[in-house]
């Protein structure tokens, strides 16, 4: 087994009923790799992600995550992996400061660690001055910086990310790349799933399924060769239109 | 531990950072208890009270007379015919109609017999029920007058035996209802309270989205669930500790019994209910259908409690049925140590029972709520 592999897909498969919503997959995802997940909406890339963070059983199929199988050990899955979901899943009523505590607090961080943690985090978000107001109260592309930031709070392995920039402005998007060029540059592998294909031409490598199979899975250049297309936005539309 | 801790501060921030719920979790149950518990009255008072009187002789009069002097019925109006007294029923004008006929006066000297009619209004049984008893009461002690008036002009030999019952009413002797329903109305508020926001706390996480991103954490089920529960916990035993006061203070209810025994076996209770509410929030994916849940099994074990119905009188199978209502238990504990001073020896079968409900609920809730679907 290759150890820089954290992610090892095969065959997973996820019914609801008689729909399949995702159809035996097979891939792997390195180390420090940014991994694009891509897929139009109902492709299956939220059903296929749940599976890998062990919020949701498979089928059929093998699937490790962070060297942790998960049909057996959803829960050693769950110490190492980050998760930021498409639904912004901070308390809207608690503060910058208290939601920092408490999602530290139940990944077992001490008080010290939570401490450092969160004025380091504050401060590389620029929210000192909104540290002790309520997070429903920020506009959405910060809110969607503090939850990426919160998600790698306990320094985890890999980090899954659902649409994370989904309704966010340029700027904010732009910034919330280099942030997770900075996470991965620190080792952390990246699980993105996108609907921007600007974005997908970012990513390391690239997925993307049609009707929860994966079509087409390489860089970006070799996949706009293989489709001889431009941009990841032609190749997308290519696959996607079947 | 460290886990469960960080989870009651979250619970405890949101809950009184929530302006809008806090008057709902403290104000308006005791708010209740003082409006229920001064309108939730089985005594019969005010009976709107009329009487056709054909005799028209000081007999009758001083019939009348005593139905004025009782401090139960309330307007006493002259019906000339039977007509205008009934026609007066139908539009609810009057409860109960005494009917004296044409020489009762006569009738009642000469053979020392007559009949009354006494006609009420039955649409509530139950106060129909407690009219009639009135009215013979009434009556009778009418009789008692006459008989000695009578005696003494005629027969002097026969002397009029009577055997009365002297009634003792003990636990609460005064019969006084507040008494007897403060402590079942309190039971009742702490249930609700704490039912309600437990069933609807846990979906509100589920809504808002914020449960997925706990289910991705290494958190233990156990952790989240006492972490989320004793918040609910502490303000349920916080709820009881208002309301003995007000109950103490407003209504004067004794409290005969021991405290500690009244709060160690509220403890346990609001387990079971934490654990109900629990349990429907796994089967709910809304607010709205925690709601109604809630709302369904509230009514059915308040009115299968005994609190407003005796269950001695219910049919068999519904007395079964109220094995399996805790509201049933509490009612019980809460009376039988304020009003009995019972200890805990007389409630041990209501307190294991309890108990046990508390483990099967809770049990079945924790092994229901999953993390990974």
């Amino acid at each position: 087994m290759n150890n820089n592999k954290v992610i090892q897909v095969e065959g997973l498969t996820k019914m609801f009923g008689y729909f399949t919503a995702v159809n035996a997959i097979t891939f792997d995802v390195e180390k420090g790799e940014i991994f694009g997940f891509l897929g139009a909406n109902g492709a299956g890339k939220t059903t296929a992600m749940k599976m890998l963070i062990g919020i949701s059983n498979p089928n059929s199929g093998k699937a490790k995550v962070a060297g942790f199988d998960v049909f057996t050990h959803a829960e050693d899955i769950k110490k190492n992996i980050g998760y930021m979901s498409q639904k912004f899943a901070l308390y809207d009523d608690l503060t910058v400061k208290e939601n920092i505590t408490f999602f530290g607090g139940i990944y077992g961080l001490s008080r010290k660690r939570i401490k450092e943690k969160s004025a380091v985090l504050i401060e590389e978000l620029e929210l000192e001055k909104v540290a002790n107001k309520l997070v429903g109260s920020l506009p959405l592309g910060w809110k969607q910086k503090l939850s990426f930031s919160v998600s790698l709070l306990h320094d985890p392995k890999i980090v899954f990310l659902d649409e994370p920039t989904g309704g966010v402005d340029p700027i904010t998007r732009r910034q919330f790349w280099e942030m997770i060029y900075k996470a991965a540059d620190q080792g952390t592998t990246v699980f993105v799933t996108t609907h921007y294909m600007d974005e997908a031409e970012y990513c390391d490598r690239v997925s993307i399924m049609v009707n929860g199979k994966i079509e087409a899975l390489d860089t970006p250049k070799k996949l706009k060769e293989q489709f001889k297309a431009e941009t990841m936005n032609d190749v997308f539309l290519k696959l996607a239109r079947g | 531990m460290k886990t469960i801790l960080y989870i009651v501060q979250k619970e405890f921030k949101q809950i009184f950072r929530n302006k809008g719920m806090l008057p709902i979790i403290f104000v308006l149950p005791l708010l209740q208890l003082v409006i229920l518990s001064n309108a939730a009255t089985f005594e019969v008072k005010h009976i709107k009270f009329g009487y056709i009187d054909k005799d028209r002789t000081s007999t009758s009069r001083a019939l009348v007379e005593k139905f004025n002097a009782s401090t139960y019925f309330d307007v006493l109006t002259n019906f000339p015919s039977e007509a205008l007294a009934s026609s007066a029923m139908l539009k609810g004008e009057v409860d109960v109609v005494l009917e004296i006929p044409h020489y009762f006066e006569r009738d009642l000297q000469k053979e020392k017999y007559n009949t009354l009619g006494v006609t009420i209004n039955a649409i509530d049984g139950a106060a129909a029920g407690v009219e009639n008893v009135y009215v013979t009461q009434i009556v009778q002690r009418f009789n008692q007058n006459l008989k000695v008036e009578l005696l003494q002009v005629s027969d002097q030999q026969i002397q009029p035996i009577t055997i009365e019952t002297i009634p003792l009413f003990w636990y609460n002797e005064t019969l006084n209802y507040k008494t007897f329903m403060v402590p079942g109305i309190l039971v009742l508020l702490v249930t609700m309270i704490t039912l309600f926001l437990s069933g609807m706390n846990i979906v509100r996480e589920k809504e808002i989205g914020t449960l997925e991103q706990i289910n991705v954490t290494p958190i233990k089920k156990s952790q989240f669930i006492i972490g989320k529960l004793f918040p609910f916990w502490v303000i349920g035993m916080g709820l009881l500790t208002v309301g003995l006061i007000l109950a103490k203070l407003i209504f004067h209810v004794p409290m005969l019994g021991s405290l500690p025994l009244m709060y160690l076996y509220t403890s346990i209770y609001i387990l079971v209910i934490l654990g109900i509410g629990l349990f429907i929030s796994n089967f709910t994916e809304t607010q709205q259908q925690a709601m109604f849940i809630a709302w369904f099994f509230t009514v059915i074990f308040i009115l299968m409690s005994g609190l407003f119905t005796p269950i001695e009188s219910m049919p068999k199978w519904a007395q079964l049925f109220t094995e399996f209502n805790p509201i049933k238990y509490f009612v019980e504990v809460m009376r039988m140590v304020m009003l009995k001073g019972s200890g805990f020896m007389d409630i041990l079968p209501q307190l294991l029972k309890t108990l046990t409900y508390a483990v099967i609920m809770n049990g079945l809730a924790v092994w229901r709520y999953r993390k990974t679907t």
